[in-house]
């Protein structure tokens, strides 16, 4: 219990993304099953303990100390987990049980408690732990170990510690419990790769790249395919031997918010595709409608009738037991669109070609779609494999309105008159800097765009994602791991001395919220720098 | 005698009455006495200073050897009459010469503990708890959140962390006079052999650690002149906490900034301090060492100064024994 205690303690004050790495590639290499396991679910969010209340802590803490003395501790610390621990009073030598406990006894024991008898649990393991221990154990009851490390950077670190490429990882991960022992076996070359082991994995995505000055003319045409770029969000579905799980392009289960899709999937094969909303033989919603359905943990059924939820596919990457990602796109697509033939026309159809002659063509298509919530084409080459990550070359995006990025939220104040008792106003940044040692450097600042609804949801990111307040202003969790993405439209772009970032932009708006897409996946100030008028 | 009437509080300090004298005064005065080599506690200017022999020698390096009108050493034990009253200097276990100060008068025993620690210190002598009516303690780590760990345990953190990031220097901020050389001692003591970089600011009392018998092993300026960055790849350099916030930080290789004190106790602190690696290390006594002490004592009095007076004073009370806070001012706390 103590390596993951201090674990936990050096993460959260090493600020360096490589830091971070360093010190969870070296407690995966040097801590043993189960422990290490266990650490890794508490880290990923994957480990499920029933919680105790703070108010319970509080209870079992004044049983055993002077209230009095526990409030001046409490004031002075002002965390409560952190109080108890330090405060909790240290049983007599012979009394106090011989063995600290490991997580993974910890974890044993607080997952077969019931519900009645959890406090008294939990106070006999803080009775025989260490304070830092004890720090660990109450975080792992209380929720939340907030630690400034994501899911993906556990696997970034999983990956570091086997040699292996992360997307092999993502692709396992579903398939996989805590505590993981035939994935540590793997990835120290002690055993197979636990590959077949479980249905209905996710695969990582292939990503697109933005269409730069004078790509095109280096291009063939007749080598590229092109479909609307639909303004939804990007799903895979996958169902395999009665497993259904719809993934985001990160590879998170979001199967529970969209019941109504996972319903239709009674197919075997994995596609990839576009959720959007609407009866897709007759109209498709637009991104607000779509908004309806995301950021919810559940869905009532009137709003799911209201707002019912399609996937436009465009690709498929397996069909029944044969991986299709090798093929080339043009053999898949004919694949796919045999498939969608065969499925339920209200829950899926098919992204169709748009057939164009030269790059004019296109881009009067481009300018000019055919629906509001298509924004822009995608060229795919049509010899090119499935590949995970966003190689350059076979996939091309190419928007219709040039005059958006998608930004970082850094920073929030709050609002005037109506809005004072949110934080209305935002300032957002790009990305700068080599690869891998990224930075956030503000670009703009923005105050409407957005509705009421999306302003609350806003507001309240940024009360749960505080990192330093000044007066009226927040300081929120932004790295590569964390943060709100912001699509950002504006008119135009000025070249300024006055911002750190050498740019201006001509009235910000906010245009889209983006939870679904990683901070690390924001526009570089390389791509507003190409748009300087 | 009353106590009250044997010790009391004044603007400049504790004043003894029919001794004439002050205990650690805050500004200058005729006749002091001086617990330890803190500048809090020791300062310039006085008339005429009673302390350790350590004492005098580290505030004479801090100050200048003409820092008092005149000085007089007192030795562990041995009983002063001043103007009358016994005065007997006892250890603290605080830094190098540290002394408890027992005034004894008219049937009267005051204990004025100035700082303390009960830790086992290569770098101290070992406190001694003595018998006494009252006790006047400092309560710097006086809440029940501030629980010292063993100091092994710290450094061992700092040594892992140095084999964890052999390309990072390692900058630990500690305060000049104690803390400084306990944690190189400490450094030494869990077999580290490879040279300690200290900051220009260390160097004097180092030396003069050294030359007490205290064995720090290959100490080195933190200098670059004439040498890469790379040189510090690694290494562990010491200096005082104000060196790390400027320029003089900036020379060393993608520092990991880790900070020597009992304050580091609180994560908060460390946050927002900076600090990536923080090492529990306090010379003074945590809350269950006062409480213990306080015991030791059989003071049927307690006096709390400097410090969170509030919370031990309610633990005593809870005990069935008497206790006030003095409010002094003036002490700082330079050595945590
Ligand atoms: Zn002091
Ligand atoms: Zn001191």
């Amino acid at each position: 219990m103590n390596r993951f205690a201090e674990l936990l303690d050096r993460l959260v004050l090493t600020p360096a993304r490589n830091g971070k790495l360093t010190l969870l590639v070296d407690y995966f290499r040097t801590v043993e099953d189960p422990d290490r396991g266990y650490a890794l679910a508490a880290i990923t969010g994957d480990l499920s303990i029933a919680a105790i209340k703070p108010a319970m802590l509080r209870t079992l803490v004044t049983e055993r100390m002077d209230p009095v003395l526990f409030g001046y501790s409490y004031d002075y610390v002002g965390d409560l987990a952190e109080t108890v621990s330090l405060v909790w009073p240290e049983l007599p030598p012979e009394r106090k049980p011989n063995h600290a406990p490991t997580l993974g006894e910890v974890v044993d024991a607080l997952q077969s408690a019931s519900r009645s008898d959890g406090p008294t649990v939990l106070a006999r393991l803080l009775d025989s732990a260490g304070i830092e221990a004890r720090f660990a154990i109450i975080k792992l009851v209380t929720g939340g170990l907030r630690i400034g490390v994501s899911a993906r950077l556990a696997k970034q670190a999983l990956a570091d510690f086997g040699k292996v490429d992360v997307a092999e990882i993502e692709e396992l991960w579903h398939g996989l419990k805590p505590p993981y022992n035939e994935l540590f076996a793997w990835l120290e070359g002690k055993a197979p790769k636990p590959e077949k082991a479980a249905k209905a994995l996710f695969r990582p995505v292939m990503l697109s790249n933005p269409v730069e000055d004078r790509d095109l003319e280096k291009l063939e045409p007749a080598d590229y395919a092109a479909e609307w770029k639909w303004d939804g969000i990007r799903v895979q579905a996958v169902s395999e031997g009665g497993i259904r799980r719809l993934y985001s392009r990160t590879g998170d289960d979001v199967s529970g918010a969209f019941p109504d899709l996972v319903d239709a999937m009674d197919f075997s094969a994995a596609l990839d595709g576009e959720l959007l909303v609407g009866d897709p033989r007759e109209a498709t919603g637009t991104f607000s409608d779509l908004q309806q359905r995301l950021n919810r943990k559940s869905v009532s059924p009137k709003i799911r009738e209201k707002f019912p939820a399609f996937m436009r596919c465009y690709d498929i990457l397996q069909l029944g037991e044969e991986d299709l990602r090798p093929l080339p796109f043009i053999e898949r697509r004919k694949r796919l669109e045999a498939f969608i033939a065969t499925l339920d026309p209200r829950r899926f159809d098919l992204s169709p070609l748009a057939p164009f002659t030269n790059w004019e063509d296109l881009n009067r298509m481009r300018t000019s779609p055919p629906h509001p919530i298509i924004e822009g084409v995608m060229l795919k080459r049509l010899d090119s494999p499935y590949l995970a990550g966003r190689p350059k070359g076979p996939w091309f995006k190419w928007k219709r309105d040039p005059h958006t990025v998608d930004a970082v939220l850094m920073y929030a104040q709050r609002g005037h008159g109506k809005r004072s008792s949110f934080y209305s106003d935002y300032t957002f940044g790009v990305w700068q800097g080599a690869l891998g040692e990224e930075e956030l450097v503000p670009v703009g600042k923005a105050y409407f765009g957005f509705t009421d609804e999306e302003l609350k949801q806003i507001d309240k990111f940024v009360r749960d994602n505080t990192i330093e307040r000044f007066g009226p202003v927040r300081s929120v969790r932004a790295d590569r791991d964390n943060g709100l993405v912001l699509e950002v439209a504006f008119e135009g772009l000025n070249r300024s001395t006055r911002h750190k970032s050498g740019v201006a932009m001509r009235f910000p708006r906010i245009s889209r919220l983006r939870w679904d897409k990683p901070t690390i996946e924001a526009d570089r100030i390389e791509t507003l720098r190409a748009m300087l008028d | 005698m009353r106590p009250r009437d044997l010790l009391c509080p004044k603007p400049a300090g504790l004043y003894c009455p029919p001794g004439d004298f002050y205990i650690d005064p805050v500004r200058p005065v005729p006749r002091a006495l001086v617990t330890h080599g803190h500048s809090d506690h020791a300062r310039a200017g006085h008339g005429a200073v009673l302390a350790t022999q350590q004492t005098l020698d580290i505030m004479g390096l801090r100050y200048g050897e003409d820092f008092a009108g005149s000085t007089q050493a007192a030795a562990f034990g041995e009983t002063i009459q001043v103007n009358g009253v016994d005065v007997t200097f006892h250890p603290a276990g605080h830094v190098l010469g540290s002394a408890q100060i027992c005034v004894d008068h008219g049937g009267t025993r005051i204990v004025a503990s100035g700082d303390y620690k009960r830790r086992p210190d290569a770098t101290s002598q070992p406190f001694e708890p003595i018998r006494c009516d009252v006790f006047i303690t400092e309560a710097t780590f006086g809440l029940p959140v501030f629980r010292h760990p063993p100091d092994t345990h710290e450094i061992g953190k700092l040594i892992r962390s140095t084999e964890q990031f052999p390309e990072r220097a390692h900058l630990v901020g500690a305060y000049a006079l104690g803390k400084a050389q306990r944690v190189i001692r400490l450094i030494r003591d869990a077999g580290y052999e490879r040279p300690v970089f200290i900051h220009g600011a260390l160097a004097k009392l180092c030396d003069y650690y050294q030359s007490e018998g205290i064995d720090l092993g290959d100490l080195r300026p933190a200098t670059v002149e004439g040498g890469a960055k790379g040189d510090f790849a690694g290494a562990i350099v010491v200096g005082p906490p104000s060196a790390f916030a400027d320029r003089w930080a900036r020379r060393f290789p993608d520092p990991i900034s880790a900070f020597a004190s009992g304050w580091m106790r609180i994560r908060q602190r460390a946050k927002q301090g900076g600090v990536e690696l923080p090492l529990i290390i306090s010379d003074h006594s945590d809350w269950d060492e006062l409480l213990e002490t306080i015991v030791e004592t059989g003071a049927s009095e307690i006096w709390v100064t400097h410090g969170r007076e509030e919370a031990l004073v309610r633990w005593c009370e809870l005990q069935g024994i008497a206790a006030k806070a003095l409010h002094l001012v003036g002490y700082e706390d330079e050595g945590d």
